[in-house]
Parts: structure tokens; C-alpha cells; sequence
């Protein structure tokens, strides 16, 4: 039996995951992908908002203050990439200026370091804003990461301090333990909090007194699966589509430019990346399905248009892939984190859509100190065991590459020439605590794939190496999910030449 | 740290380098380190393993690993450094640059002249923002090639290939004789961009239909590709509502345009052309930093290896001359791109320090016939070339001699005439 089940292994089901791995409790984190942090925590802006701009009084405000200052400090312990990189709110005319305005007030209730610029001085610092900007609020505390890194080396140092991670497992029915089944299962526990959740999978079957139902835009039909009928909230995937562009030196803007926010939310944005990437996006638009995270003709011309409004210059023709991901947004507007009021013991954490991902860290100090305060009062662990950061070759200096070329020449071959990732670095990916298996995962994890050739020219290197990693046979490596085939069979020339 | 210092470095063992690194060789130059970052040289002649290579510059066709062998073996002769499993990291304005190798590691060398012979990549499906899901099964023609032909694994059984670019056009053919189903090519221009000879060989003989002036507008299939949707697209290149055609297929294969490889030459400070994507070179194939040069795929995409590696011998040459420093390097008028006529190579010609003979190499923007090609200063023609029939996907090259330079002195133009 275990103490807590998480269902979702994005970054609120990480955040969680990884704050329990500190205490006395039996943690099992269930996700269908093939990975930690597949769906909307990898598919989004990948910005930690300042926190402006939520509607005064909602979680979504408070979570969102609070993440963004406790962004830097985990990054910096988990040794994964956090960069200040400052944004502009910017207004074009003087009704957007009226919304700078609404969001000067709130970041000051807030105490949100905030600067209030003319259009000049924005353009001083950011020479490609449009020309038809007129003033812009600057927030410094803005700041970028990669999203994905973040949860998996949660989820690492979690798992390394005994949570269970099952990937590739999809959760099908939730039934109730009654007292009397839970006695036969776990005769040691007859106090009267010993009702808990048997949670039933493709692949097996697990009891636990908690559950957390993190699971994205499916939490409310997972929730929907315990209560045994339709719950108080729905969640809507409404979908966003983005634009990347290429690496270069001196990318078109070095902060995140905002337009003012709408009803449809904080708009269309210019964000740079931590590799002195471009992304633009996104849209928001309501999908036919839970599923259809696909890229549409008129989204992506929206995009385009939109974000010419705010930056000039923007090259177009660096653009090296679309993507697209899914909101889980709720009916209430703002994120519901509370435990259920017809199940006990039941925690939603639902509706988590913007700015989810910078509330993250929040939420599950929320959910852990404040919703279940009483109920996850374990007793801490004595000893903790702390991850090892993945090493990328491209931040050592030429003396430290060296060192570890001469230990191990697998790292002085290089696979990816776009992002120059050695054999070494895409081995040790696998290799890890929460290690990849998939060809996605690899590219998540230490990049080939992620630049201009898009993986043409290592994906087939990449595929070898998870081949003989796993010890599996080519056709059995995935892109990512376990139907998603690459190779589907040897030519006849081989196979004769076999048989021969 | 005491950096190594060579005559000439060369970044790139396909077609191009080993060219320019024999070249070099018999034009004087004793001290040629050669740089590979595969296992073996040859670059991506190695996964052509059809035919058609050479007859340009050896009177045979040969395979193309075949092709890369007889350049090998001419290699094999010179006292040519040939370092593999090397990859060049840097490369800066002064002419050092910073290579990986699993043997030594990361190592700063400098020379006297450096060419780049770094060949191209493929557009991928996300350059051209293709909309639809991203499921496993959409590749480029190149990768699914190099999983067919070096690994002998086939990326699917029921194929559509989106652009008929020549290694598109050969895959068809490649799958098809391998068992897979191709069930179309789309083209979104109203002309192929394929050599002729390979729209006939590839899909005619096959039965594999041509479609011009169509674009694939959806892709579907969550995990994996499972159909596609075609449309037709207007004079704009805009999709048509209502000519959608939709494809059961498990695999989409991209040969939709090829790109120089330039990160390195960013860095160098090398300016880029913004038609050919790769560098801006003079007639020697010097960058616009003296001493590097550029040549093969990874200066303009050629249709013909014969013409990639007879360019890497003229880049060759002229770096053996500027290491032995009898190359002055100082730049000519300027040569421009005509009515017609999208780009011009080189972009600057010394009519002082050209060779006796110089191929202006140039691609026309449409498929014509009965035209010229008109080298003029101004007003005045120079030189002129009747052509039957000039296409986009065929390079055409205007010789011209130094004699019939000698009293250029402004800006030259070239352009398409009747």
C-alpha cells in the first residue's frame, strides 16, 4: 500500500513528487507518456511570469508570486539552467496603456519589482520593438528555463530518494477501498483514516490512502473515474501554437515581449530561450479533443501576424519547427487545488494552465503545507540524496572536455552537430536515475534533434545508441509513445543476405 | 600552449574536401591536414549508392561510394593529413579554429588557409511550418536513405514524398524497389526541381504520379504518420480549399530544398549570401575573410557531385597559392544576379588576379527556352550564351576567359534574354 499516488508526472506532479521524496511516505507517480513532463509541461512558453497580471484574489495570483521567487534557488540546486531574463509588458495605444496601468497597480500590491519605460527607452534596450510601441512596463524578475529539465531532475532526485515512477502506464478505473477491504489488504492499519483508493492501470493495480490527481487536461475525467460520476469541474484543452527559430548570435529580442494581456490571455509572445532560441506563440483556441495537440495553417499565420505587432525583424526564414500544446484550463478561470469534498483523502490539482509552470513550485508547497498540512505530516527523511546534474560538454571549459574525453572517448564524438551533443552525453542520458527510452526523451534531456536539422542527421545515430543501451533491437526504439515506430522492418536485401 | 600551425586545413571530407585536399597537394602545398567528422571519407556520396556519379569528370557512371572511392584512393597518393571522427567546433577570423576528436580530445590549430568543404542539410518539415501533429514517420529523403542504406532498415511501407528534389526523387525509386508502396510526389511549384533524367528513372518508369502545384496542407496520426491530406496551391503557393486529396500513408518523406551548413562561418564573421545561403565568395572561392574559402554543397547546392568536386579542386588551388601567398586577395567588381537569373557565383571577379579561364556559375529563377545568357557591364554584352532549354534545378555555367575581362572595370551583371 502506498501513502500517496500521483497521477501525472508534469511539473506540478513533479514539484509534488519531489517535495514528498523529502519525507517518511510511500510515493508512487503514475503517467501514461513515456516520459516526465510530456504534454503541456513541455509544449508552452517555457516562462517563469513575473506574476503580474492574474485577477487579484485567485490562487493563480498568489502561486504565481510565489513560484517566481522560488524559481531561482531550486534551479540552482537541482543544477539545472534559470535565467533572469526580464520581459516588456508593451502598449501600442492608449487604451493598452490603461492596461499597463491595471498591471503597474497589481505588481505593486504584489511587490513585484516593476519599471515603467517610454517606447524610446524600450527600444533602447530593444532596438527590434516595433516602432508602434509607446511605453512598456519592464519586469527584471521574469525568467526563462526549460521546463522539461526542471521535472525531470525533480523527478530524479525524487526517484533516487525512493519515489516509484511508472511511465507508459495509463490509469483506467479508480474504485474506493471501503474499511473492510483495506483491512484485508494492509491488516496493520484499522485506524479510521485507513479508507483510501485502489487505482487500476493498463498494467497492474495500486492501493494508497491519497491520490493526487495532477494528470493535466485529464484531470477531470480521472477525477470523474473516482467519484464514479461527473465531477463539479471540466477542463477545456485550449490549444497553443508556437513558432521556433534557429539559434543565433544575437537573437531578434533578449527579454520576453508581452503584448498587453486580453480576455484570451497573456497574448502572443516573443520569448527567447536559453540557447538563444526564438519562440513566437502563442495562439488560443479551443481543441476538438484531449488529444489534438496539432499544428493548424490558420493558427500559425495568426501567430505570424500577431507578433509582428509588437517586434520588428523577425526572421521568418530561421524558423526550424512548430509546435503545439494543450491547456488544461477549468471553467473557473483559475486553478483548482483542494481536496475533494466528496472524497476524502482525493486531491485535485486540476486546471493547472497558465501560469502554471511558474507556479509550480508553489502549488506543491500548497498542496503539501497547506491543503494536506495535516494529512502529510510525515516525519522527515534523516538522510536525502541529491541528484547529479546532467554534465553538457558545451559549458566546460576546453581543459575540464579534455579531462573527461581522456576518461571516456565517447564524449570527444560528437552525434548532434547542430547542438554538438556527444555519444557520451546521449548515453548518460539514458543511463540516469529517470533515464531516457525513448528518442524524444534523449533530445529532452541533451538536445540532438532540437536544432536546424531537426534530427536528420542524428536521429539514426541516436536510434543505434538506445538500441544497444537498452539492449533492444532497432525496431523496437520509440520516438515516444510505444506506437510511435521508427523503423518498421531490415530491407530484403538484409534479411536474404540473413537467411542466406 | 604552443598552437599547431598548418599550410592549409580542411573542414570537411566529402566530395568537396578531398577535391580540394588533392588539389592542393599537386599544386605545391606539402602541409594539408584534412578534417572528417564520420568514421570514413566520402560525406553523403557513401548513402547514394545509385548510380549516375562521375561522367562529367571521369567519362563513367559510377555509385556513389564507388565515386568516393577513386577520389580515396587519388588521396591515398599525397601526403594529405586525413584526422576522422573529427569535428570542427570553432572557427575564427584569425584562421585557428578548434576541432573534437574522441583521440585527442578538443585541440586549437591554426594555418595559413582554411577551406570549408562543409557540405548541406536538408529543410526539414518544421522549417517549412508543414501543419498537422508531429507523429513518428516524417523524415527527410536523406535520413530515411541513410537509415535504408547504410543501416538496411526501411522507415515505412506505404510512402508519400513531399518536393521532388533529386534525393526525393531517387528514395521513390529506392522504396519502391525495396518493396514499400510510393504513392505520389508533390511538388509546390508548377515545375519538378529534380534533374529530368530522375523524374523519368524514379517515377515515370515506376508508375509514380507527379504532382505539381501541390503541397501536403495536414498531417495525422498521433503516434505514428497515418494519412496525409494534399491540396493543390495557387498562383501565391497559397493552399485551395477544396482540391484536398487525402493519402493512407505510414510515412511522409521531406525534399523540399537543401541549405548550406554555415554555423561555423557565423562565427568566422564569413558574410553569407542571402539567395545561396551560403558564403559570399570571389572568384578563387575566397570568403570575404582572406585565406578562408568556401566550396561544394556547403557554398551553393550543386545537382552534380562531378561539379561539387571540381569546385573543391578550384578552392584547393587557389588556397594552395594564398599559403604559398601568391594570391593577393584583393577583391573585383561586383557580379550580379539579372532579369531572370537568381543567383551568380561568385560575387566579385578580379579580372587582374582570375585564372586564364573562369566558370561563372548561375541558376535561372524559371524553366525556359531559346534564350541567352548575358554577361554585360552596363549596357555592353561581354559574353553571351545561346541555351535550348535552362531550368532552375540544372546550374548553368558562362566561361569566360581573362582576355575577355581585361577592360572591365564597374559592376557585372548577368542576365536571362531572348
Amino acid at each position: 500500500m502506498y501513502d500517496i499516488v500521483i497521477i501525472g508526472a508534469g511539473i506540478t506532479g513533479s514539484f509534488i513528487a519531489h517535495k514528498l521524496s523529502k519525507r517518511q511516505c510511500k510515493v508512487l507517480v503514475i503517467d501514461k507518456e513515456a516520459d516526465v513532463a510530456n504534454e503541456a509541461s513541455m509544449a508552452n512558453s517555457a516562462i517563469v511570469h513575473a506574476g503580474y497580471d492574474p485577477k487579484p484574489g485567485t490562487l493563480k495570483a498568489k502561486l504565481n508570486v510565489i513560484g517566481n521567487r522560488m524559481y531561482p534557488d531550486i534551479c540552482n540546486e537541482l543544477g539545472v539552467q534559470y535565467v533572469k531574463s526580464s520581459a516588456f509588458v508593451v502598449a501600442t495605444d492608449a487604451s493598452e496603456s490603461r492596461i499597463l496601468d491595471t498591471l503597474k497597480t497589481q505588481a505593486a500590491d504584489r511587490d513585484i519589482e516593476c519599471r515603467d519605460i517610454t517606447g524610446d527607452e524600450a527600444r533602447e534596450l530593444e532596438p527590434n520593438l516595433s516602432a508602434k510601441v509607446i511605453r512598456a512596463l519592464e519586469f527584471p524578475t521574469t525568467g526563462i528555463i526549460y521546463p522539461w529539465l526542471v521535472a525531470i531532475a525533480l523527478m530524479e532526485e525524487a526517484v533516487l530518494n525512493g519515489v516509484e515512477l511508472r511511465l507508459s502506464e495509463e490509469v483506467l478505473s479508480i474504485d474506493r477501498i471501503s474499511q473492510e477491504s483495506a483491512h484485508k489488504s494492509s491488516p496493520d492499519s484499522c485506524d479510521s483514516a485507513s479508507e483510501g483508493y485502489r487505482i487500476h492501470t493498463d498494467k497492474g493495480s495500486y492501493e494508497c490512502r491519497y491520490v493526487i490527481n495532477a494528470a493535466g487536461v485529464y484531470a477531470d475525467d480521472i477525477y470523474g473515474m473516482a467519484l464514479g460520476h461527473k465531477p463539479e469541474f471540466s477542463i477545456t484543452p485550449k490549444r497553443g501554437e508556437y513558432y521556433v527559430l534557429d539559434e543565433m548570435e544575437h537573437p531578434v529580442v533578449s527579454r520576453v515581449i508581452y503584448p498587453v494581456p486580453g480576455p484570451a490571455g497573456k497574448g502572443v509572445l516573443v520569448v527567447p530561450t536559453i540557447h538563444n532560441n526564438i519562440l513566437l506563440g502563442p495562439n488560443s483556441h479551443i481543441a476538438d479533443d484531449k488529444e489534438a495537440n496539432n499544428n493548424t495553417a490558420d493558427a500559425l499565420s495568426y501567430v505570424k501576424e500577431s507578433v509582428k505587432k509588437t517586434v520588428d525583424n523577425i526572421p521568418f526564414d530561421k524558423v526550424i519547427r512548430c509546435f503545439a500544446g494543450l491547456r488544461p484550463s477549468g471553467d473557473t478561470g483559475d486553478f483548482i487545488i483542494e481536496e475533494s469534498k466528496e472524497l476524502k483523502g482525493f486531491v485535485n490539482v486540476a486546471c493547472i494552465d497558465s501560469p502554471g509552470l511558474a507556479s509550480a513550485p508553489a502549488i506543491a508547497e500548497y498542496v503539501t503545507d497547506e491543503v494536506m498540512k495535516e494529512q502529510f505530516d510525515y516525519d522527515r527523511k534523516t538522510t536525502y540524496i541529491h541528484g547529479k546534474p546532467i554534465t553538457y560538454m558545451g559549458a566546460l571549459s576546453d581543459e575540464d572536455k579534455n579531462r573527461i574525453i581522456a576518461d571516456n572517448p565517447d564524449y570527444g564524438e560528437i552525434v548532434c552537430r547542430c547542438c554538438l551533443v556527444s555519444k557520451g552525453e546521449i548515453i548518460d542520458a539514458i543511463r540516469r536515475p529517470v533515464g531516457a527510452t525513448t528518442v524524444k526523451a534523449v533530445k529532452k534531456r541533451v538536445g540532438p534533434g532540437l536544432g536546424r536539422c531537426q534530427g536528420g542527421f542524428c536521429e539514426p545515430l541516436v536510434v543505434d545508441i538506445l538500441a544497444k543501451e537498452l539492449g533492444i533491437d532497432k525496431t523496437e526504439v520509440r520516438y515516444d509513445s510505444k506506437d510511435s515506430i521508427i523503423l518498421m522492418e531490415m530491407t530484403k536485401s538484409v534479411n536474404k543476405k540473413e537467411e542466406a | 600552449m604552443t598552437v599547431e600551425k598548418h599550410d592549409i586545413v580542411i573542414i570537411g571530407g566529402g566530395s568537396a574536401g578531398i577535391a580540394a585536399a588533392i588539389s592542393a597537394y599537386n599544386n605545391g602545398c606539402k602541409d594539408i591536414l584534412l578534417l572528417e567528422k564520420d568514421a570514413e571519407l566520402g560525406g553523403i556520396l557513401l548513402q547514394c549508392i545509385h548510380n549516375g556519379f562521375g561522367l562529367h569528370r571521369f567519362g563513367e557512371e559510377l555509385a556513389g561510394p564507388a565515386y568516393a572511392e577513386k577520389w580515396t584512393n587519388m588521396l591515398k597518393d599525397t601526403s594529405v593529413k586525413v584526422k576522422l571522427n573529427t569535428t570542427v567546433i570553432h572557427l575564427h577570423k584569425d584562421k585557428t579554429l578548434t576541432y573534437v576528436n574522441p583521440v585527442e580530445g578538443y585541440v586549437t590549430i591554426s594555418a595559413k588557409a582554411i577551406v570549408l568543404a562543409l557540405g548541406c542539410r536538408e529543410r526539414s518539415r518544421g522549417a517549412i511550418a508543414t501543419p498537422g501533429y508531429r507523429p513518428s514517420g516524417v523524415w527527410t529523403a536523406g535520413t530515411a536513405q541513410k537509415y535504408l542504406n547504410m543501416q538496411g532498415y526501411m522507415v515505412g511501407r506505404r510512402i508519400f514524398i513531399l518536393g521532388s528534389g533529386d534525393i526525393g526523387l531517387i528514395m521513390a525509386r529506392r522504396m519502391v524497389l525495396e518493396g514499400a508502396e510510393v504513392l505520389g510526389v508533390a511538388e509546390i511549384m508548377p515545375y519538378s526541381n529534380g534533374l529530368p533524367r530522375n523524374i523519368k528513372q524514379c517515377l515515370d518508369d515506376f508508375d509514380i504520379p507527379l504532382y505539381l502545384s501541390h503541397t501536403v496542407t495536414d498531417i495525422r496520426g498521433k503516434d505514428r504518420l497515418n494519412g496525409i491530406t494534399v491540396s493543390r496551391v495557387d498562383d501565391d503557393l497559397n493552399p485551395i480549399s477544396g482540391t484536398e486529396m487525402d493519402f493512407d500513408v505510414d510515412t511522409l518523406l521531406m525534399s523540399v530544398g537543401l541549405i548550406p551548413d554555415t554555423a561555423l562561418l557565423t562565427e568566422a564573421g564569413i558574410s553569407l549570401h542571402p539567395k545561396t545561403k551560403g558564403a559570399v565568395v570571389d572568384e578563387h572561392m575566397m570568403t570575404d575573410v582572406p585565406g578562408i574559402f568556401s566550396c561544394g554543397n556547403g557554398l551553393h547546392v550543386h545537382d552534380l557531385v562531378d561539379f561539387v568536386s571540381m569546385e573543391g579542386e578550384e578552392a584547393g588551388l587557389a588556397a594552395a597559392k594564398y599559403a604559398a601567398g601568391n594570391l593577393s586577395g584583393s577583391r573585383g567588381v561586383k557580379v550580379s544576379a539579372g532579369e531572370g537569373i537568381s543567383y551568380v557565383l561568385p560575387s566579385y571577379i578580379s579580372p587582374q588576379d582570375m585564372e586564364e579561364t573562369l566558370e561563372i556559375k548561375l541558376r535561372v529563377k524559371k524553366n525556359a527556352r531559346d534564350v541567352k545568357l548575358a554577361l554585360r557591364q552596363g549596357d555592353k554584352l561581354i559574353k553571351e550564351l545561346k541555351k535550348l532549354r535552362v531550368a532552375p534545378s540544372e546550374m548553368e555555367k558562362l566561361k569566360v576567359t581573362k582576355a575577355e575581362l581585361k577592360d572591365v572595370t564597374g559592376e557585372l551583371s548577368i542576365s536571362l534574354e531572348n
